[in-house]
């Protein structure tokens, strides 16, 4: 049996508030393989970045649930204690660019030491030896050599995200989580971005979960497409079915809000708003702005299986 | 004073009757000073702007960050001291105006700022965002100023209106603060409203609903719109017009549709190729972008702005020679020594 790079199955993450509990990522399921990018799209506050913090095991102090099942390579990283899951898994078999990764770098050190550092740490590798490494990463991601010995206020906003990048490859993990890594940067500099992912892709074969609300950019990645609505994948599968024709109610309204340079199709919206994750509604919660909403919306919907696709919606079940 | 002349050409599409707002020849620097030494040059932000906008026009700015989207936007509106060069909207000239002529000369332009969030007063309820201007306007009837709240509080579509007038602004979403925001920037009956990134902070469903109401207003009560936007996806269902700006100047000024079908300076084409539509196969293709980062407004390069990055630079003249505004096709203007002989 092929087995997936990762698999994650029915991923919660709850979070404690004074009023109430915020179902930010509320069973999720996805899998992923060798050498993929899949991009998570969805609107603000949908929960995309609490699914990066739920996969990556960064948690904030009041969680109320964090439950489920992330096999990485064949183990369930979750059955792991914090101990092994730094050891083993964060780093070393994935790495996260949060974010606005590009402003968290630390001021005051040089933005090699600061690449090279995660390799000394995770990888245990000596000082020259992570230096080194971070000067092949630099080379991967497009930053001149000498940029190692700068400080990040000497850098342009993209090449500081350049080197956030080459932060998170620098011990070579298999899966890279980026965080919205283009959309505080300007037109050209997120091509140059996303055509450095996709040089990394082909050359390093790593693989990618991007998270971002910015549709039109995440298909220059995309071999899979996941749309989260309130805490939950509502569809899942390839970008060449999804990008054409997406099945879910919500992911057809969304697709069709992007205006688009090259057709006439005017850009439609969606009335409403997402459901608060305090107080979820039963059933689909998509629901109250749902234009083929029937009865049995009420209750919680299936996800239907069609050929390689997921759907999570009463239309499709037959 | 700081200027430098350069000729320019006024295009046929830009010279109508009278125009709304003229601008010509704008510069506007801003002084910078460095600890210990004084003047340390001028950061060039607007470096020789010129059009006009006709009543009732729509026209989109598009341009990458720091280029002087909002130096241009904040100088029409009053707000920045322009260093040289003129502004002259419905028929007044900016420098010559005073204090209470001023004061009703910003009343006369609605601004819709680029940060939803950080635009509205957070302890301010609605009704007390929207009375300011009225009570600033001078007017005095508080029956008067709750009509006229009630009136652009439904202009908006914030339905029912009662429920929003004592609400703050955090219990709002993005797309109903940006909402606010427009309702206070038409309450004084503006005849021009800037909009700096109106929708850029706002997700992707919410953004079309907000261009689609400010496109439905400007049509209602003929305004003429400035639109700032980097994105040029969403330009052509908001503007008839398009300028494009880089480093200070526009580069590129023509019809939106024209712009689209036939866009002429490197620059613009190279926004246009880096703009992606949701399409599977991008995924296949790298994308061609012109090398390097847009140049210091403190000494930008010599001739053509663009030319570090330009693969169609001719050496000798792009290098040396600013580019005046050619016209190849009557309404279509471009600063690109690549028309010099098409005009
Ligand atoms: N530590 C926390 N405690 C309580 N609520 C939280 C916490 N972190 C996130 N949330 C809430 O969880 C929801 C999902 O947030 P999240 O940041 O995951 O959304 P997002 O999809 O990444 O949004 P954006 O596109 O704006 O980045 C939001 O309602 C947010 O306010
Ligand atoms: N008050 C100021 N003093 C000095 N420099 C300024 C001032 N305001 C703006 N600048 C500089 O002028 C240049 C143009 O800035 P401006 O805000 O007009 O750009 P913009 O096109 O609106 O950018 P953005 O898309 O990021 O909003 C920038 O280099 C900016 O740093
Ligand atoms: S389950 Fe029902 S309400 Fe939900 S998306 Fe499908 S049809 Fe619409
Ligand atoms: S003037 Fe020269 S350098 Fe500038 S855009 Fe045109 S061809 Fe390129
Ligand atoms: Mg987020
Ligand atoms: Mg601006």
């Amino acid at each position: 049996m092929k087995q997936n790079l990762l698999k994650v199955r029915d991923l919660v993450l709850h979070f404690r508030t004074e009023h109430g509990d915020v179902q930010a990522v509320d069973g999720v399921d996805f899998d992923l393989d060798h050498h993929k990018a899949v991009v998570v799209l969805g609107e603000s506050g949908c929960g995309k970045t609490s699914l990066s913090k739920a996969i990556l095991r960064l948690l904030p102090r009041n969680v109320k649930r964090y439950s489920g099942q992330v096999h990485l390579q064949g183990t369930d990283v979750m059955t792991l204690n914090d101990e092994e899951y730094r050891k083993n898994v964060r780093w070393v078999s994935m790495s996260l660019v949060p974010q606005a990764a590009m402003n968290a770098l630390n001021p005051v050190l040089r933005v090699g030491d600061q690449v090279a550092e995660p390799a000394m740490i995770h990888l245990g590798v000596s000082r020259n030896e992570a230096l080194a490494q971070a000067r092949r990463m630099f080379q991967h991601v497009g930053v001149p050599d000498d940029f190692l010995e700068r400080y990040p206020f000497e850098l342009s906003g993209g090449m500081r995200q350049r080197v956030a990048l080459a932060m998170a490859l620098v011990t070579t993990p298999a899966l890279i989580v980026l965080d919205e890594p283009t959309s505080a940067l300007d037109l050209l500099t997120q091509a140059n971005i996303m055509n450095v992912l996709k040089r990394i892709k082909h050359e390093l074969g790593t693989s990618f979960i991007l998270i971002t609300h910015d549709i039109a950019t995440s298909s220059e990645l995309a071999d899979e497409v996941a749309i989260m609505y309130a805490g939950q994948i509502v569809e899942v599968g390839e970008a060449k079915d999804f990008f054409p024709a997406p099945l879910h109610p919500y992911s057809q309204m969304l697709m069709a809000s992007v205006p688009r340079l090259r057709s006439e199709t005017d850009p439609m919206f969606i009335t409403g708003q997402p459901p608060s994750l305090i107080a979820l509604p039963k059933g689909c919660r998509f629901a109250a702005r749902c234009p083929f909403r029937m009865e049995k919306c009420s209750e919680e919907p299936p996800v239907v299986t069609q050929g390689n696709r997921k759907v999570k919606c009463w239309l499709h079940a037959q | 004073m700081i200027t430098e002349m350069i000729p320019t050409q006024i295009s046929k599409f830009e010279v109508k009757e009278q125009p709304l707002l003229s601008i010509r020849d704008l510069h506007v620097w801003y002084e910078l000073r460095r600890f210990g030494f004084g003047h340390a040059g001028y950061v060039k932000a607007v470096d020789g702007v010129n059009f006009d906008l006709a009543s009732g026009e729509t026209v989109a700015v598009v341009g990458e960050s720091g280029c002087g989207k909002s130096s241009l936007m904040k100088t029409i509106l009053g707000l920045n001291v322009p260093t040289s060069g003129e502004v002259i909207f419905d028929e007044r000239n900016l420098s010559k105006l005073t204090g209470d002529e001023l004061r009703a000369y910003r009343f006369d332009i609605g601004y819709v700022q680029q940060d939803p969030y950080g635009a509205l007063p957070p302890f301010m309820t609605v009704e007390r965002i929207l009375e300011e201007p009225l009570i600033i306007s001078g007017v005095r009837n508080k029956k008067e100023r709750l009509e006229r709240i009630h009136k652009a509080l439904g202009e908006v579509k914030m339905h029912p209106v009662e429920d929003f007038l004592q609400k703050f602004p955090h219990m709002l979403s993005g797309g109903q603060q940006q909402r606010i925001v427009i309702a206070r920037a038409m309450i004084r009956g503006p005849k021009l409203i800037v909009a700096d990134e109106p929708v850029s902070m706002l997700d992707a469903s919410v953004r079309v609903e907000i261009l689609k109401l400010m496109r439905a207003l400007q049509e209602a009560h003929g305004l003429s719109v400035i639109y700032i936007t980097h994105d040029l996806s969403t330009v052509k269902y908001f503007s008839a017009r398009i300028f494009v700006m880089y480093a200070g100047n526009l580069i590129e000024k023509a019809a939106t549709r024209r712009l689209l079908e036939n866009p002429l300076h490197p620059y613009t084409l190279a926004l246009l190729a880096a703009t992606s539509d949701p399409d599977a196969r991008n995924a296949e293709t790298f994308k061609e972008v012109p090398p390097g980062e847009p140049p210091s407004l403190v000494n930008p390069p010599r001739g053509c702005r663009f030319h570090p990055r330009c693969a169609k630079a001719i050496a000798g003249l792009c290098d040396e020679k600013e580019p005046p505004d050619f016209t190849p096709e009557p309404g279509h203007s471009v600063a690109c020594w690549l028309y010099e002989d098409k005009k």
